[in-house]
């Protein structure tokens, strides 16, 4: 079992990719893997609840971590309380973390 | 240090274009924190980032002077980032492409950074504990 960490910074309503990038994080875990999706930058618009946000929230029942990053939630005057369900607020330091531990970080 | 880490960062975007910039830095400057090692990779524009002749400017359309100004200066960030590294036990180790540097003429950057080629990335890559490509698209 190897580690993920999937960064997304893409505004999940303007970007495909987006989609793609989050089919990957489910694939990934689904194969046996563990996988954190972390949100940054624009990508934390789809932490709010919204039929985007399902699809993430169907991510974290599947077992993958699915963080928003507190600063760009900050930015964008998204309370950490109001994410979606499944989506937690979290500090970057979760992915210089995971860099350290040897985890194969991608960033979107 | 016991658990010194070594983490590779590679970056793409020049100043002041994309939000992918601060967050790059927000992570370095986490490692820095930390004491650990870091290998930068900049490449394409982000060579444009330790350029040694940006300058501050007053903004006369806002009626501000150099100080109240206040500019940003992206190459004073990377100073702040290899001193705060060395502060607390480690050290940054920023380079920038040097096919990018001659593309763009931004040929004297600050102190601390020097140019370099792929192969370093290759290099600090497989001598680092983890490894981030951030990409311009």
């Amino acid at each position: 079992m190897a580690k993920y960490t999937l960064i997304a910074s893409r505004d999940a309503f303007e970007s495909k990719e987006s989609e793609r990038f989050c089919a990957l994080a489910g694939d990934l875990k689904r194969a046996g893997n563990e996988v954190t999706l972390f949100l940054v930058q624009n990508g934390v618009l789809c932490a709010r609840p919204s039929h985007v946000a399902s699809e993430l929230s169907k991510l974290a029942q599947e077992g993958v971590a699915v963080l928003a990053d507190s600063f760009s939630l900050r930015e964008r005057g998204i309370a950490s309380d109001r994410l979606a369900a499944g989506i937690e607020s979290a500090q970057l330091d979760v992915i210089v973390d995971h860099m350290a531990e040897g985890r194969r970080v991608i960033w979107n | 240090m016991a658990d010194q880490k070594t983490l590779t960062f590679s970056i793409m975007d020049g100043p002041y274009e994309n939000a992918r910039t601060v967050t790059a830095l927000r992570l370095i400057d986490i490692a820095a924190r930390r004491g650990y090692n870091i290998n930068v990779f900049a490449y394409e524009g982000a060579v444009s980032l330790s350029f040694a002749k940006q300058a501050a400017h007053a903004n006369p359309v806002h009626g501000h002077d150099i100080d109240e100004e206040d500019h940003p200066l992206p190459k004073e960030w990377v100073s702040s980032l290899i001193k705060t590294a060395e502060a607390n036990g480690g050290k940054v180790d920023w380079i920038n492409c040097g096919l990018c540097v001659d593309e763009r003429g931004v040929t004297e950057s600050v102190d601390g950074t020097r140019r370099g080629t792929p192969a370093d990335l290759w290099n600090a890559a497989a001598s680092s504990d983890g490894t981030l490509v951030i990409g311009t698209k």
